[in-house]
């Protein structure tokens, strides 16, 4: 069966793991459970992160300095997995390190560490026989990007590969927050609902309760990344505490039960 | 809202989701390693690893790169402009000094230094301008190491009326500073990169990010073979050039092939472009020299197929420098242009064939060979082009009398003499 939220809009929370340090992280992510996150990406850090803004370029940095790495980051996930066995799991890479582990053996252990779905940001659809091959073959949902610049039929292709849900990126863009919310996104959404019937999340620049509010309007899904991982740099020392109190407010505009479930 | 903790709000299917249709859509998802030669990849290299937001770009790069490339009026045009105003053809040059100095093969010395703006990098630059000008974008973007691509990306956007932003390590703005000041000069806006290494990979992040936001007004003028699909196929053709002219001009000096061919590799642009032609030519050397930097260790050097693996960065699949998690390494090298983790994907082929062989060359080799060709050729050669004068020196006495060797000067000194003045301390 498909992907069910049983609220509308869910919460999506997105941390760069490893940064402070991963015992940390796992603090973070407990308390965004708590505090009504639905699903959390895991962010791994990646030294060349093209398609992130300042904010997560320096939380990548910090966690790498640190040594973060992405095995440690599945170890992390395995952990959280025992604490919270029904949030879905995402993990959210780049390429490379998947690579160096190896594909079968990265899917392989995400798998076994708990894992529900993978999102890799520079590997559009064309690119990811193996990988999709590999997915399939460990039970892992692949969930990939659409843009506002994708036309339609690389929408469709995009859907096709995807399970679970569909990330959109709400405006051309690195990650980061932003004033206004671009035309773009709901454009982008109400294209992919003529070609998918899978839940649409919405991310890039979302990082307020009204922005939440306003997306929610039209997407399944809200994915808030840059304003969490900007909490955790504010909050030196209170990271877990603050990352929760910020969920709460986000969380207070979502959590209209299951009545507008898809 | 929901208040208690842990509750069952998502679940994510997994294969058992049976609605889901692989392929579908009359796409194959299996390109992968594929193997086979199809647009974009060199044996299992190249590709396009971008993010979404990208791709539709890219679609229409090379839709407009394969229209323009069969259109006449538009091959005229750029070969009027590479005629009269890069100043192509470059001279083939006979190093005689040189040659009598190393006491082996013939020396030639392909002039990529005599083109406007100092190096190679205009032929690309004045390729894909006119190409902004077929897609109708006004905006150019561009990445610089030794500020030579930077400088040629100014040029072609004063010529034909871009703005222009150039994005470069701060690392490279130090120990480039005249290459900074020109870009400046010709109008160009030239933007410090703090991250990382500061120098050309996270000159190409920030390019790359800018490009991201602002794709649907903006072309990227990448300058190198390197990055997503169609750009190593591209600036390979527009470099091409460099090896047409210099097979024309052997023939016509020697009556036969040179015995091997020396260029340097950063990305690999100059040294593609001096190869493509001779590929065929199976009895022609193809060398590449990288940049060996200070040592072995990793991050003392540029040396991609000495310490590198296959993996992916900036776009695409080919030879990295990089840790045992898939981290990117930091490089090192006293050439700017050179000092990149990764190397285009059409030499990871190249490689891997057999075709080419490529070595290093060191800081300390790259700077006695510059002070050797100034001193028997009267030409300073850009510290990058250095390292392929080093390595003829290596080679030239190991080679018959009778053997020719080429070397591709891919650009002139005079935006190193700050680090040349430095190092070899003559005054």
């Amino acid at each position: 069966m498909p992907l069910t939220f049983y609220k509308k809009p869910a919460l999506v929370a997105y941390v760069t793991c490893g940064d402070p340090d991963l015992a940390t992280t796992r603090e973070i992510v407990l308390a965004a459970i708590e505090a009504g996150a639905d699903a959390i990406e895991l962010g791994v850090p990646f030294s060349d992160p093209v398609a992130d803004g300042p904010v997560i370029q320096r939380a990548s940095e910090r966690a790498l300095k640190r040594g973060t790495s992405l095995g440690q980051v599945l170890t992390l996930a395995a952990e959280i997995r025992e604490q919270a066995q029904s949030t879905g799991l995402i993990v959210f890479s780049y390429l490379n390190p998947i690579l160096r582990m190896g594909l079968d053996k990265f899917c392989k252990v995400a798998r076994a560490a708990g894992v529900d779905g993978v999102l890799v940001t520079d590997l559009p659809v064309e690119e990811a026989g193996a990988y999709l091959r590999a997915m399939r073959e460990h039970d892992l949902s692949p969930i990939f990007l659409a843009a506002p610049t994708s036309p339609d039929d690389r929408l469709r292709r995009i859907a096709a590969a995807s399970q679970g849900f569909v990330y959109a990126v709400s405006r051309t863009g690195v990650t980061g927050q932003r004033q206004q919310l671009a035309e773009d996104a709901r454009k982008l959404v109400t294209r992919l609902r003529r070609v998918t019937k899978l839940p649409v999340a919405l991310g890039f620049g979302i990082s307020t309760p009204e922005q939440f509010a306003e997306v929610g309007e039209f997407a399944d899904a809200v994915v808030v990344g840059s304003a969490i991982v900007e909490t955790i740099e504010r909050n030196r020392g209170r990271e877990a505490a603050a990352v929760g109190e910020f969920v709460k407010r986000l969380s207070a505009v979502s959590g209209q039960p299951s009545a507008v479930a898809r | 809202m929901a208040t208690a903790s842990k509750i069952s709000k998502v679940k994510i299917p997994t294969s058992g989701n049976t609605r889901q249709k692989w392929g579908t859509h009359g796409v194959d998802l299996s390109r992968v390693s594929a193997g086979k030669h199809e647009p974009g990849r060199f044996g299992v290299y190249g590709g396009r690893y971008v993010p979404e937001t990208l791709m539709a770009a890219l679609e229409e790069l090379e839709r407009e790169y394969e229209k323009a490339k069969r259109d006449r009026k538009f091959q005229a045009r750029l070969d009027l402009l590479l005629k009269t105003y890069a100043g192509r053809p470059t001279p083939l040059f006979f190093a005689r000094r040189l040659t009598e100095k190393l006491g082996g093969a013939k020396i030639y010395l392909k002039r990529e230094d005599l083109l406007h703006t100092g190096a190679h990098k205009i032929n690309n630059c004045l390729g894909q301008g006119l190409l902004v000008e077929r897609m109708g974008k006004h905006r150019v973007i561009a990445e610089t190491g030794a500020g030579q691509h930077g400088v040629a990306t100014a040029t072609v956007c004063a010529l034909l009326g871009f703005e222009c932003v150039v994005y470069m390590g701060t690392e490279d703005m130090r120990r480039q500073e005249l290459n900074v000041f020109r870009m400046r000069l010709l109008g160009a806006e030239v933007r410090g990169v703090n991250s990382g290494s500061r120098t050309l990979k996270d000159a190409i992040n920030e390019a790359m990010r800018d490009w991201v936001t602002n794709v649907r007004t903006t072309h990227y003028l990448l300058g190198s073979v390197l990055g997503a699909h169609p750009y190593p196929t591209m600036v390979r053709d527009f470099h091409r050039v460099i090896g047409r002219e210099a097979r024309a001009q052997i023939l016509k000096a020697e009556g036969k092939l040179p015995a091997a061919i020396i260029a340097c590799v950063g990305g690999g642009s100059n040294s593609i472009g001096i190869f493509y032609d001779f590929i065929k030519d199976k009895k022609v050397r193809l060398i590449g020299v990288e940049a060996g930097g200070r040592g072995e260790a990793l991050g003392d050097h540029a040396a991609r197929f000495r310490g590198g693996s296959p993996g992916v960065l900036q776009g695409t699949y080919s030879y990295v420098l990089q840790d045992s998690a898939g981290q990117i390494a930091l490089t090192h090298s006293v050439s700017a242009g050179l000092d990149y983790p990764s190397i285009g994907p059409e030499h990871a082929a190249l490689r891997d064939a057999g075709r080419a062989e490529y070595l290093p060359a060191s800081d300390a080799e790259a700077l006695e060979a510059t002070t050797l060709l100034a001193r028997t050729e009267g030409i300073i050669p850009a510290l990058e082009s250095a390292h392929a004068v080093a390595e003829v020196i290596k080679q030239a006495p190991k080679m018959k009398k009778s053997d020719i060797v080429i070397v591709n000067v891919s650009g002139r000194g005079d935006k190193d003499v700050g680090i040349l003045r430095e190092s070899l301390k003559l005054d």
